[in-house]
């Protein structure tokens, strides 16, 4: 007996059953798992990469890095979550009448769960604040963020988050609830594993990064433009990443307030969610709404940059609209905090209630259709160029105002009533998200990948990338609104109804092209590594763009620029290109730049640690990380030596080396 | 890159709106020479930085004091607000929290003079008082745990703990913050690294003053009122 106690004193609630050796399914994960993480181990050691991993880059403050690792962490979380979708395409076109499938339920519960909640959280948000980490510094003209160790900090802390929920692939389960934790089911009554605490432990974690993030984003961008670049004369891009940011900065703390309330009700008891002792689980769907529809908003307005910055450059015109644009993409973050409630019409608030929200729901098409006519006006009579940054923005346009439309459609009360729960409503939702955000990403990652790495990523193997995903897109999504609006609900294991199927297995087959879709863009970037001689850039300036970010080289030194440029125009680079911009050749400075910190790293691990502790109720570890979290924090502030000058000859050096400027042309 | 070209443009703002308007020379492409410790690396960036950050927090406060509204009233027949609150306990804690504002207060002309010794002794003046304000916020909820009104009871005691007790915790962070910084001062003096630490901790010293008084008002006043 004493020892059954010290074992829980010392392991919490984690025992050898907590391992999933009774599942083959898992079991053949961990191994590939195993192999694959082997590999990548034992090719860094063998060819001595970890010195430099951690000097250069896991320590590194620089954004482009931060960003550049933010983007590699995206895709890796996008390689797990679409495994996910995988396997519950695989179930769902399987599992009708006797058929149970391949998946018990509670598993598919978990997967379902962990799609959503890593395709937004651990993929979405890491891509596009990845992005904006990259490019936003080098368009207003800076030489890194405003917080240089907070952002690399912020990095570590979501991989910290993601590395949990991929802990509870093999380590104990997953939620069980849906990608927002509803509550009731969410409470310790109905879920009383572990997988709800990884759920909300990663999340926080995380989220504290998020925010932190968009803090610097936002300060930065209203700090340290370059001088001349009025607010109405940044780059598009800049203005969405704001929006994006100044809305994250709002609804992350909402988010944060109602994962610890709900922390507080399953480690001590409390009554917030709970059906009983006067609890309101219907608050937590208030409360994680007034985060999550804003948070699509978060997501999506950088799209929109993005293909604005696209459709400029490749139509070789100045965008159409640029102030209606800046307005709309304002009015778009204002509205996007009216509309929470039309996640749950069916909660009853009543016709009043629910009348205001679904019109302002549909409001939000105003603005954002006029984007759209913004987007068609600048090509109308542009000199198009189709290369594949422009026709993922024409795929995104085709596709997403699709998405927007049934959005209306589902912004209608009575309507919603139908088709609430339904796989019509997940195929809306992945129309705008896929349409919309990860068509954007693509789109971006495309365009901007020659200015981060110096060559362009293989052309074929892009446009393989391009029609798998498009194709796919529509057949494993089109059949989902025709079956939803069927009535077929989501979150659904088995079904008894055969005459279903076809659909299901159309959905399948589209899932399938998709997967050739992110093999494509794998391989754009394996091919593109391999060519590389054939697709450097060596000008900085492939596309013929517009903005400042293709003013300096591919990649940018580590200082960005050499001087800090001096903005007189929107498109600041096309106006130094036609007016015979010359680039300095002397007079070199010394540049200030931030130190690199072990510290981000060390903080993230410590939170992973607590993170772990917390979930397994072993409390003397938590106890243990959590004061080391502390210490470090509070001795990371006795370090006043945080920059140092990047000397003139380095400067001059680097500078020399450059390739001659096509500039005046 | 002709060296008349290299123009100095150093009285031109970073904060590009009253630049747009002096930049008459339009061949001017970059600042020959800069201010390193001006936009460059965000010094100026940390306060509004720290004030964003601020309005999140608030924004936590907020969601916590939508969910004690939303359960203000859900007793489940437990106590309610008017048989468990001591105001003149609650008034002595306001008092003591208020008055730790006005010694930071005091504190800060010090501070911006670069006069080591009376910042310290304002800060620690501060520590103590907001030090015995988390102390008897800490005896008012063991009284009420002992009474049967402790967190689990009713939802409406959840979200008292969860309110007030947040705005607690933020306390005791300000208080190790102070620690910190009595520390760090008499290492490095006032430099301005230092003094714009300082200068952070005081708006969040007053920003937790602020919250206190929407506790204040709403959960102790309106409570024992209602």
């Amino acid at each position: 007996m004493a020892e059954n106690t010290l074992i829980k004193t010392i392991f919490g609630r984690l025992t050898l059953e907590s391992l999933p050796i009774h599942e083959p399914i898992l079991v053949g994960t961990f191994i590939v798992v195993a192999l694959l993480g082997l590999t990548i181990v034992g090719a860094i050691t063998r060819y001595r990469l970890w010195g430099y991993l951690w000097s250069e880059w896991f320590t590194s403050v620089d954004h482009k890095r931060i960003g550049v690792m933010y983007m590699v962490f995206g895709i890796v979380m996008l390689l797990r979550g679409f495994s996910d979708a995988l396997m519950m395409r695989a179930q769902q076109a399987v599992s009708f009448g006797a058929n149970q499938g391949y998946l018990p339920s509670h598993h598919y519960d978990q997967v379902f769960t962990a799609h959503g909640t890593i395709m937004i959280f651990f993929v979405a948000i890491p891509l596009v604040v990845g992005l904006v980490n990259f490019v936003m510094p080098l368009q207003i003209g800076a030489r890194d963020v405003a917080f240089p160790f907070l952002n690399n900090l912020s990095f570590w802390l979501t991989v910290s988050g993601g590395m949990l929920v991929m802990l509870s692939l093999f380590v104990g389960e997953f939620a069980r609830t849906g990608w927002l934790g509803y509550a009731p089911l969410s409470e310790l009554a109905y879920s009383p594993d572990t997988g709800v605490d990884y759920y909300l432990w990663s999340l926080q974690i995380a989220g504290v990064g998020t925010t932190l993030s968009a803090i610097n984003m936002v300060a930065t961008i209203i700090k340290m433009r370059a001088p001349g670049m009025t607010m109405m004369k940044m780059p598009v891009f800049c203005w969405t990443a704001l929006c994006s940011n100044v809305l994250a900065v709002a609804i992350f703390p909402i988010l944060t307030a109602a994962f610890l309330l709900l922390l507080l009700d399953r480690y001590v008891g409390t009554n917030f969610f709970t059906n009983d002792l006067g609890g309101s689980p219907m608050m937590y769907w208030n409360m994680v709404w007034a985060w999550g529809h804003p948070e699509v908003y978060v997501l999506v307005l950088p799209a929109f940059g993005i293909f604005s910055e696209i459709t400029s450059t490749f139509t070789g015109k100045r965008l159409f609209g640029y102030s209606s644009m800046v307005y709309a993409t304002v009015v778009i973050t204002i509205l996007s905090f009216l509309v929470w409630l039309h996640h749950f019409f069916t909660m009853g608030a009543g016709p009043s209630v629910n009348s205001f929200f679904g019109i302002a729901t549909m409001v939000i098409s105003i603005p954002t259709g006029a984007k759209v006519f913004n987007w068609l006006f600048t090509m109308y009579r542009g000199d198009i160029r189709f290369e594949l940054p422009m026709m993922w923005t024409i795929a995104f346009m085709l596709t997403f105002v699709i998405g927007g439309m049934t959005g209306v459609l589902l912004a209608i009360p009575p309507a919603d009533f139908v088709l609430h729960n339904s796989v019509f409503l997940v195929a809306h939702f992945h129309n705008t998200i896929i349409g919309g955000v990860v068509f954007g990403l693509f789109a971006g990652m495309v365009y901007w990948f020659p200015k981060a790495f110096g060559f362009k990523m293989d052309p074929f193997w892009g446009k393989v990338a391009f029609w798998g995903w498009t194709v796919g897109f529509w057949v494993a999504w089109g059949p989902m609104y025709v079956a939803g609006l069927m009535g077929t609900t989501r979150r659904v294991h088995h079904f008894d109804d055969p005459t279903l199927q076809p659909w299901f297995v159309v959905a399948a087959i589209g899932a399938v092209i998709i997967l050739v879709g992110i093999l494509g863009f794998i391989m754009s970037i394996v091919v593109g590594i391999k060519n590389r001689d054939k697709l450097a850039d060596t000008t900085g300036d492939p596309w013929d763009g517009r903005t400042l970010e293709w003013s300096t080289t591919s990649p940018p030194p580590q200082y960005n620029f050499a001087f800090t440029p001096v903005i007189h125009d929107l498109d600041a680079w096309y106006d130094m290109k036609s007016r015979g911009y010359q680039r300095p050749e002397e007079g070199f400075r010394p540049i200030h730049m931030p130190r690199n910190t072990a510290s981000g790293v060390i903080l993230s691990g410590l939170a992973f640690v607590f993170g772990f502790a917390m979930i397994w109720y072993i409390w003397w570890l938590a106890a243990l990380a959590f004061a080391g979290l502390v210490v470090v924090s509070i001795g990371h502030t006795f370090n006043f030596h945080r920059d140092y000058f990047i000397p003139a000859e380095d400067v001059a050096r680097i500078e020399h080396a450059r390739q001659p400027l096509p500039a005046g042309a | 890159m002709p060296a008349s070209r290299c123009r100095q443009v150093r009285e031109m703002s970073t904060q590009g709106h009253s630049a747009a308007t002096t930049i008459a020379d339009r061949d001017t492409w970059h600042l020959a020479e800069e201010d390193d410790h001006g936009h460059d690396h965000g010094g100026g960036a940390t306060y509004i930085g720290f004030w964003i950050y601020l309005m999140s927090d608030a924004l936590i406060f907020a969601s916590l004091f939508a969910m004690f509204g939303v359960v203000s009233t859900s007793y489940a027949g437990g106590p309610a607000p008017r048989e468990i609150f001591e105001l003149p306990l609650v008034a002595l804690n306001t008092a003591l929290l208020l008055a730790s504002s006005i010694t930071f207060g005091e504190a800060m002309p010090h501070m911006e003079a670069g006069r080591v010794g009376p910042t310290r002794i304002w800060l620690a003046l501060t520590g103590l008082l907001g030090a015995a304000f988390v102390c008897v916020e800490l005896y008012e909820f063991s009284n009420l745990i002992a009474e049967g009104a402790g967190p689990q009871r009713s939802a409406f005691l959840s979200a008292f703990f969860a309110l007030v007790g947040t705005h607690g915790a933020h306390v005791t962070v300000g208080l190790i913050w102070i620690v910190v910084s009595l520390v760090q001062m008499s290492r490095h003096g006032l430099s301005e690294d230092m003094k714009r630490r300082v200068m952070c901790l005081s708006m969040f010293w007053h920003f937790l003053d602020i919250i206190w008084i929407g506790v204040f008002t709403f959960v102790y006043l309106w409570g024992v009122l209602r």
